[in-house]
């Protein structure tokens, strides 16, 4: 439990004084996401601790470098839990680096993702100003929602000091089905399941089998196995817990891995490649040596977004690339002048999203 | 009735000619309305305390019409209101009288419904309910459910991010909206989230919701649908304490249940809606909760057990278990219907909307009965319970000299309080022009100035709905400086900006 706010803000104050570029550091699990930056290293972690969790109100308030593991078991004691499963990519995972990354996992297209969990954060800006947005409770439209923009803004428009989130109560009972399919049949089966009244909390693609996943109460799961068929998965947990961590045997080599945001029910892309298929079809892992180029155009063309999520250093040597999709001129612009607004001078994990003009 | 000028006036009575001149090039003739009887429509939202003849409304029904006007208003520098319905409740379409009211009431078409994506893509002038309507054929709807859903658009819903009685299990407005088309003031159209749940870069998609118009005018809106759900029940229960009902809201959501919807509503609220709709109501009891589960029938019936149980140990005097759907709608009809019930009861009535932390109900709610006393006007309370979304309706007579500036000012109390206990002035109405003063009790100086850097980086020129919803720090200082002097304003007549 510490709070070193005030150390924090004297740091950056600093840096922006003498336009000294910071690369912000919770626990160093998600190091490898976003384009190469460089710049003194800023250690965040230390700023931990729960500041307020009352299980009636079904919000925690706590500091962003309280590890994400210790958020996780203080919900699951009464009972709740972190509803957008959020990927560790290492126990050292902190809450703060979680909402910066904005990754959520195989419960968000029926729960809703990090950002939608938002409900307030205190955030120290490229100024070197601690101010607070949003608030601690479920509904609150005063003033811009300037909270959820930090989710998934990879701490560039400021560094995440503290977050407030709802949490929801951990379902009574679930289980894991599976179905032996070919693709064009798994992305049918997972989008005609999702569009009926079925408590589904997770729907994955590997390549051989859909696997759902369901959440009810005890009744229900029983009501749900009399009307849908498949083979319970034993390990169920387990497969979750691999999918999320990117611990499934599908990830486990150096090719450059992209993610795919993609309407769910979108027909199988001609790249080449091995894929894995999450969010019911809305989330789609491609390990692929095509180039970002094709990969981009086959995605813009289906109105989604491409990501070289790992092993960047594939394309580093031979091409100029971006880890995050292009933005149109405009829209570009927009993020610029937003950049601008919270952090002038830019020193706040530079390029690390898109290339920052200094 | 009580009028209020919003805007400094200024006099650009000249631009006038020259703007629609402008706009006729880009414009039919007859979707540029600037006679006063054709303005007179527009000149305020639902908030109808606050009134504003417009320099102009113009109709546009194409985004190419649209981009016109944008740009047409730009280049003369005229301020821009964009409107849906008119329904909202604080203001935020409240015209300028040297700005332009913008309205979508055009853009009504459902541009198409994929079943298996479960999306709809809409116009901003679509009604909420009518996409709902046009969803149940495929078993699916659209979840947020504002009051006003019959009437409201679903441009104007994502302006303010509105809610509804169904948000705790389902989400505001922004946890059911994929995708956006945006005229910026430069005249582009931004494409916003994307064809799946995501889109790249800053979550632009969710600054958009709840911005009021302030950061672009939005276009076209793809929304999130759900299959509809299999089984829905209520249970109503009464209590003859209301900090007793308050426990027992907290008492269902730590038992590990989230209902579709759990509302409250205090004696006052009960006794007008039963006079109003006659559902059955206990017009006795001090408080009632209303809980709805929804879901397949068995995880459904296992749950009302549950919630019976904790209702009966939180000390519930009776419970009403809806036994058919005709029953659950009659149940839900006396708080649909609770604020024209209140209306017939008063001559006019104020709705607040503070959001608290749950627990804080008793306390709060004694001090609004207290603020009540004090100020001589009834408070009926219809509360979003499960999110802790207060709805006090304040009563009072406008044609009484001087009520509804009474009302005005214990309403600003209330949220006042809200904001003390740590919550917010607005859970789901805006802060339009109704709550500007209240934003600087909730937020820091830096926190405001950082809002009005983020305005400037889509609306360099504070041409889209300038002076809505952030306040200035001036107004702030000046405010401030007043509280320090004693609760009441000098010089009430005075215009503040």
């Amino acid at each position: 439990m510490s709070d070193i706010t005030q150390q924090l803000q004297a740091q950056v104050q600093r840096a922006f004084q003498a336009n000294n570029p910071l690369l912000i550091r919770g626990g160093g699990s998600k190091f490898f996401y976003g384009n190469a930056c460089d710049g003194e290293v800023f250690a965040a972690g230390e700023h931990r601790g729960i500041i307020e969790y009352e299980p009636k109100e079904l919000v925690i308030t706590a500091r962003a470098g309280t590890p994400l593991k210790d958020i996780e078991s203080t919900l699951a004691q009464h009972g709740q839990m972190l509803a957008f499963e959020p990927p560790y990519f290492g126990l050292a995972a902190t809450l703060g680096g979680t909402i910066a990354c904005g990754f959520s996992g195989p419960r968000r297209p029926f729960a809703g993702s990090a950002r939608d969990f938002v409900l307030g954060c205190k955030v120290l800006t490229g100024k070197g100003e601690v101010i607070e947005f949003g608030g601690k409770v479920i509904k609150n439209v005063a003033g811009y929602d300037v909270s959820r923009l930090m989710a998934g803004a990879l701490g560039t428009l400021g560094v995440i000091l503290e977050v407030s989130l709802k949490v929801l109560p951990v379902p009574e009972a679930e289980t894991t089905l599976a179905i032996a399919a070919h693709t064009n049949e798994a992305i049918d089966i997972m989008n005609a399941r999702a569009g009926q009244p079925l408590p589904l909390s997770g729907a994955v693609y590997d390549g051989e089998a859909v696997v759902m996943r369901f959440s009810s109460t005890e009744l229900g799961i029983k009501e749900l196995r009399k009307k849908i068929a498949g083979d319970e998965l034993k390990q169920g947990p387990e497969f979750w817990r691999q999918v999320k961590e990117q611990q499934h045997f599908f990830f486990a080599n150096d090719m450059p891995l992209w993610r795919l945001s993609l309407a769910p029910a979108t027909l199988p892309l001609g790249l080449p490649g091995s894929w894995l298929f999450d969010w019911g079809g809305a989330l789609r892992w491609l390990k692929t040596d095509a180039s970002p180029r094709d990969v981009r155009d086959a995605v813009a063309a289906e109105g989604g977004h491409a990501t070289l999520f790992k092993h960047r250093e594939f394309w580093e040597r031979q091409q100029p690339y971006c880890v995050f999709h292009p933005l149109p001129s405009a829209l570009m612009a927009i993020h610029q002048k937003l950049k601008t607004a919270f952090d002038p001078a830019k020193i706040l994990n530079r390029h690390r999203l898109y290339e920052d003009r200094i | 009735m009580h009028q209020q000028t919003f805007q400094k006036p200024v006099n650009d009575l000249h631009k006038k000619p020259l703007l629609i001149n402008a706009l006729r090039s880009g414009l039919p003739d007859n979707a540029i309305l600037s006679s006063e009887e054709a303005l007179r429509p527009y000149e305020c939202d639902a908030l109808s305390a606050y009134r504003e003849l417009p320099l102009l409304v113009v109709l546009p029904e194409t985004i190419e019409q649209v981009q016109a006007v944008i740009t047409a208003c730009a280049s003369l520098e005229v301020p821009v209101v964009a409107r849906g319905a008119g329904t909202g409740l604080s203001g935020g379409a409240l015209p300028l009288s040297n700005g332009v009211v913008l309205s979508l009431a055009k853009f009504t078409r459902i541009l198409g419904i994929d079943q298996l994506n479960r999306t709809a893509c809409v116009q901003p002038g679509v009604r909420n309910l009518a996409i709902s309507e046009a969803a149940a054929p495929y078993g699916l709807y659209y979840a947020p459910d504002p009051s006003s859903q019959i009437a409201c658009s679903i441009g104007g819903n994502v302006a303010e991010n509105s809610g509804g009685v169904h948000c705790l299990k389902y989400g505001l407005t922004v946890h059911n909206i994929q995708q956006l088309k945006v005229v910026t003031i430069g005249g582009d159209i931004l494409t916003l989230g994307g064809s799946g749940f995501d889109g790249a870069g800053y979550d632009l998609l969710a600054l958009m919701c709840g911005s009021e118009g302030m950061l672009g005018i939005i276009v076209e809106i793809t929304v999130k649908l759900l299959p509809k759900p299999e089984y829905a029940q209520l249970i109503m229960a009464a209590f003859d304490d209301l900090a007793k009902a308050g426990k027992a809201v907290g008492d269902i959501l730590a038992a590990g249940i989230v209902p579709a919807g759990l509302e409250m509503m205090d004696n006052l609220a009960i006794r007008a809606s039963e006079a109003y709709v006659n559902a059955g109501y206990p017009t006795d009891a001090a408080a009632i909760l209303l809980c709805e589960l929804d879901g397949c029938s068995a995880e459904v019936r296992q749950q009302i057990q549950k919630v019976q149980a904790v209702l009966q140990q939180a000390g519930a005097t009776s419970q009403r278990i809806s036994a058919d759907d005709a029953e659950r709608e009659l149940l839900w009809k006396g708080r649909k219907a609770a604020f024209p019930a209140v209306g017939r009861i008063s001559p006019d009535y104020y709705c607040m909307d503070g959001t608290i932390p749950r627990r804080q109900l008793p306390y709060v709610l004694q001090r609004i009965s207290e603020l009540s006393g004090e100020y001589g006007l009834p408070v009926a309370n219809v509360f979003h319970a499960g999110d802790g979304n207060l709805h006090p309706l304040i009563l009072y007579d406008a044609n009484i000299q001087g009520e509804l500036q009474k009302a005005e000012e214990l309403g600003g109390k209330i949220l006042e309080i809200c904001v003390e206990v740590g919550g917010t002035i607005t859970g789901e109405h805006g802060v339009g022009v109704e709550k500007i003063n209240q934003m600087c009790v909730q937020f820091s100086p830096l926190a405001l100035q950082q809002f009005h850097a983020v305005k400037q980086a889509f609306d360099p020129q504070q041409l889209l709905n300038p002076g809505k919803a952030v306040p200035s720090l001036h107004r702030c200082a000046e405010l401030g400086a007043m509280h320090v002097h004693g609760g009441k304003l000098p010089f009430p007549d005075l215009e503040r900006f």
